[in-house]
């Protein structure tokens, strides 16, 4: 019994790590639609920012808290200066973007090897985020809990701010119809720049917390990417709520699977699982129905 | 107030409209009619910018507006309604007019003054956009681009494609705005009759030429209806 909840512990903490990278995916390719293969090297960019900073102030845990706005901005910045130099001439080319993206994402894992060198590095965690916690047996590591945490907030401020804030009614406006924001009066351009900005500055947060369990590296990004393009299709393009549910069902039937059998196993039946999925749900998880017009 | 000028536009390498001027004069009314696939809907959509114009030119008070993005016509005081009562369907009917006031000085009264026309939005401010009926959906969509309070507004087939109970209410509504003062309206219509009851010139429309045009009222009708029967 301990074990298995034990598994689903690590199971619900690797659906958090799948969620906070995926949020910023649903709203640039499940909103907008781009493919955007850099997505995994605004991860690095966020987990480099921490390192940066923590060698610049010393400590861990203040330099872990000024990292969360600052990698947000640093990623955001980024993702907001490649839409407007090459994403937004490309919008009707989805192929091109792919391919240009992914060069782009190679010029960045470049730029970091000369920067920071090839070799990977490491920040310290502050010490409250070393230890665990005990629940009827099963062990929390505080690191986890951190970004478990941290997902859920991000949910919770993405869905109001699209739900509740002119900004938000304006992204939503734009990818229902674009033509008729235009038209009302809204500057489309400058709202995808902005969506954009927001959904890479959450990969750029993700970067953050995953200095808290794994080295840093140029690659590192990649590692994540296929899984986060496969939590927002799964979940149904576009939809948050789909993204979360999927994402912590992906994590969990992986942490299973790998206790079972071994981590290369657990890859490919969780990569099955989806592909079977989306035979039987094409449109994903959760799907928009209403008497749309466009 | 709004001139086009010997405008050619088309999509891709088909050329719909070739060389027409209308001009929309201060505070009045003028209406394009002609039969489906004439480019009525092709020379308002170049009027707002969404199409670029091969060759002409569009004014706005004698500014050349022809290379403006849609939204910047909009700021200059510009608003359409486009064909086929669109709505952004999965907005609330109150998210659907915020949205266009947001960060509008005087947006909220505009919002009131656009529902005051329109009373029955008001009941169904907390539904779904996609989930009204057409009549609905038009009157919502009329109403937003009220919200932009525009000197000048291009209805692209206003009652088209409505339940007949409400396209009375609509048009009666679009009369009492064009003789409100301060608005010029650009009016696309197939209906002959509303169209020159609200309009002071006409231009009929024949595969993308202008073949007749003249001020409304008298035998205009008969003239318009001769013409577009042959």
């Amino acid at each position: 019994m301990t074990v298995i909840l034990n598994q689903s512990f690590t199971g619900i903490s690797i659906g958090a790590v799948l969620l906070l990278i995926a949020l910023g995916l649903t709203l640039t390719f499940g909103q907008m639609g781009v493919i955007n293969m850099a997505h995994g090297e605004f991860i690095m960019t966020g987990a480099y920012t921490t390192y940066v900073l923590q060698q610049a102030v010393g400590g861990a845990g203040v330099p872990l808290l000024l990292a969360l706005p600052l990698a947000f901005l640093v990623a955001g910045g980024l993702g907001a200066l490649l839409e407007w130099l090459l994403i937004r001439r490309l919008y009707t080319r989805p192929l091109d973007t792919l391919l240009v993206t992914w060069g782009v994402a190679l010029m960045l894992q470049q730029l970091a090897r000369d920067l920071f060198g090839a070799p990977n590095v490491h920040t310290t965690a502050p010490d409250t985020l070393t230890g665990n916690v005990s629940v009827a047996g099963v062990v929390l590591t505080t690191n986890r809990l951190f970004i478990l945490g941290l997902a859920l907030a991000c949910v919770l401020g993405l869905t109001l701010m699209l739900r509740l804030t002119p900004l938000g009614r304006r992204v939503r406006a734009v990818v229902q119809n674009r033509e008729l924001a235009e038209v009302s009066g809204i500057a489309t351009g400058r709202v995808d720049r902005t969506a954009f900005f927001i959904g890479s500055g959450l990969a750029g947060v993700a970067g953050v917390a995953l200095t808290l369990v794994g080295p840093i590296g140029p690659t590192m990004g990649t590692n994540y990417i296929v899984d986060a393009f496969l939590v927002v299709v799964a979940g149904g393009i576009g939809r948050l709520r789909g993204a979360v549910v999927t994402a912590f069902a992906l994590g969990v039937l992986q942490a299973v699977l790998e206790y079972s059998t071994t981590t290369s196993v657990a890859k490919v039946v969780v990569l099955v699982a989806v592909v079977a999925f989306l035979q039987w749900r094409p449109q994903g998880l959760y799907t928009l129905r209403t008497r749309s017009l466009v | 107030m709004l001139e086009i000028a010997a405008v050619r536009a088309g999509y891709d390498r088909t050329t719909v409209l070739h060389g027409v001027t209308v001009a929309v004069p201060e505070d009045g009314v003028a209406a394009v009619l002609g039969h489906n696939g004439a480019g009525k809907s092709t020379l308002l959509r170049t009027a707002m910018g969404l199409i670029r114009p091969m060759a002409g030119s569009v004014l706005l008070d004698g500014e050349d507006i022809t290379r403006l993005a849609p939204h910047q016509r909009v700021a200059r005081g510009m608003a359409y309604v486009p064909q086929g009562q669109q709505a952004f369907p999965h907005l609330t009917t109150a998210e659907n007019l915020r949205l266009v006031a947001d960060g509008r000085t005087g947006g909220r009264a505009a919002v009131a003054e656009a529902l005051d026309l329109f009373p029955v939005l008001r009941e169904l401010s907390g539904r779904r956009a996609g989930l009204l009926s057409g009549g609905q959906r038009q009157q919502l969509a009329i109403a937003r681009a009220l919200v932009t309070r525009p000197r000048l507004l291009l209805l692209d087939e206003p009652t088209e494609g409505i339940q007949p109970s409400v396209v009375a209410e609509i048009e009666e509504t679009v009369l009492a705005l064009t003789r409100r003062g301060g608005l010029s309206v650009l009016l696309v219509e197939q209906h002959v009759g509303f169209a020159l009851r609200a309009a002071q010139h006409y231009y009929v429309l024949e595969t993308g030429r202008v073949t007749s045009s003249g001020e409304g009222g008298g035998d205009a009708e008969q003239t318009v209806r001769t013409a577009l029967s042959v």
